[in-house]
């Protein structure tokens, strides 16, 4: 019995990580396909059938090549940054359902726990902009930072319209309570959440933290080699995180035609859809200015988010 | 206690149905930074090491850096942050309101949570009013 568990931990937390080292990879090799034929080009075609291993190549190469430490950064706090942006990532994949029994950890507050551990993610890329010891960076760094908390606000109370309508904090729970009104009635906070989780990831539209024609590359210009990578596999963690969540949130889960066996192939499509859909922003549109950003999360989301927010308790309190 | 001794350790944690999923969690952040070590490691076996001052100079877009890299700037989102502290707090309210919605505190909760979001959407409307909600 105790050793049944002691492996179950053991096997979850393998399943954990499968998921963790080969979703984002995914992610990003739909990325490189995607905008390349999108803009007309063909992408990777070397490594492999149409450069399916590309980017097992590029960590490949990227483990191989020079860690520098700037003589003017601050050593420890460098250093130790990718992993502070790396890691949480990882742990809210542990808590995302896939299906009702697909869920490495069905802690009770999970849609708490996720938002929580999400946000753990900018301290790297504060930690990245401020110990680089350069100008850009630490210019990047504070944009970051004041980007998640303009964004993390709207994000917050739209997921918390979310848990009143469902009347709990669980993901499964909310999964379980999920009907298709909920695509019109809570249509305002997913767009507000969906919004708000791409300029969390820092991705273009809101990619002011990194705008490579101000800033160079803002908190990632001084890393080079393996931490570089942790960055961006940092980066690609956050898309799938954000993706499955918005899935679980929104769009039922694993609701669809026969859920009982084939539930988490749902999950992933429709998490694999919302990913195309932001791959699909950064092709479509340009980088939005930093005031821009600023104010948009405050006179636009916000109140949105406010608005879903009273919709949700009036229906729920008239409709039960 | 020889009695104690025989029950193993993991067993005051399969007690607690609860504390299970913790387990789990726990361990994947043991994974992560594991995983963190192991990537670390690989790179010290297999990357190069040959720092010279050049390469470990600040990178200012090719010309020698000026100053240190923590120069004095303005902090324009200022505001920002405090309006957030505000938020946030207001956040925390949020979820356990979210769960007792559906009870016979329902109608009555929905009121006094209007009003005190209300009290809120009035200050932003008044730092929107007064320009603070801008590039500043």
């Amino acid at each position: 019995m105790d050793l049944a568990f002691a492996l179950e931990i053991v096997l979850k937390t393998a399943a954990v990580m499968a998921a963790f080292l080969s979703l984002p990879l995914l992610v990003g090799q739909t990325e490189h396909k995607v905008m390349a034929h999108m803009q007309g080009r063909l992408g990777p075609m070397e490594a492999g059938f149409h450069g399916i291993g590309q980017l097992v190549a590029d960590g490949i190469k990227f483990v191989q090549k020079e860690d520098i430490t700037p003589a003017g950064a601050d050593r420890h706090v460098f250093r130790l940054a990718p992993a502070v942006a790396l890691v949480p990532y990882l742990v809210a994949l542990a808590v995302i359902p896939l299906s009702a029994s697909w869920v490495a950890a069905d802690v009770p507050a999970s849609l708490l726990f996720v938002l929580a551990v999400t946000s753990v993610g900018v301290i790297g890329t504060l930690m990245a902009g401020w110990g680089s010891g350069n100008k850009y960076s630490l210019i990047g760094g504070l944009r970051a930072g004041a980007q998640l908390v303009s964004y993390e606000l709207p994000i917050v109370l739209a997921a918390a319209s979310v848990a009143m309508a469902a009347g709990t904090l669980s993901l499964t729970g909310i999964v379980g309570a999920w009907s298709p009104w909920w695509l019109l009635w809570q249509l305002p906070g997913a767009f507000v959440f969906l919004t708000a989780a791409v300029a969390e990831l820092q991705r273009t539209p809101f990619d002011a933290p990194i705008a490579d024609a101000e800033i160079v590359f803002g908190p990632l210009t001084e890393y080079s080699g393996l931490r570089f990578a942790f960055f961006l596999l940092s980066e690609y963690a956050g898309i799938v995180v954000m993706s499955l969540l918005f899935a679980v949130l929104y769009l039922g889960g694993w609701g669809g035609p026969w859920s009982d066996t084939l539930g988490p192939v749902w999950t992933l499509l429709k998490g694999l859809a919302v990913a195309v859909l932001i791959i699909w922003l950064r092709v479509a549109w340009p980088r939005v200015r930093e005031d821009q950003l600023q104010r948009f999360a405050w006179t636009v989301l916000l109140p949105l988010a406010l608005g879903q927010l009273a919709l949700t308790g009036a229906g729920v309190v008239i409709w039960g | 206690m020889p009695c104690r001794s025989s029950v193993p350790w993991t067993a005051s944690i399969v007690r607690l149905p609860d504390m299970g999923d913790y387990a789990v969690v726990l361990a994947v952040v043991l994974a992560g930074v594991l995983l963190v070590v192991a990537g670390y490691g690989a790179r010290r076996l297999l990357a190069p090491s040959d720092p010279t001052t050049a390469k470990q100079t600040t990178y200012e877009s090719g010309v020698d850096p000026i100053g240190e890299g923590w120069m004095q700037g303005s902090v324009r989102y200022l505001v920002f942050a405090f309006l957030y502290v505000v938020f946030a707090v207001d956040a925390v309210y949020l979820f356990p309101w979210a769960l007792v919605l559906r009870t016979e505190l329902g109608p009555a909760s929905l009121v006094e949570m209007a009003i005190f979001i209300g009290v809120l959407v009035i200050g932003l409307g008044h730092a929107w009013r007064r320009g603070l909600l801008r590039w500043w």
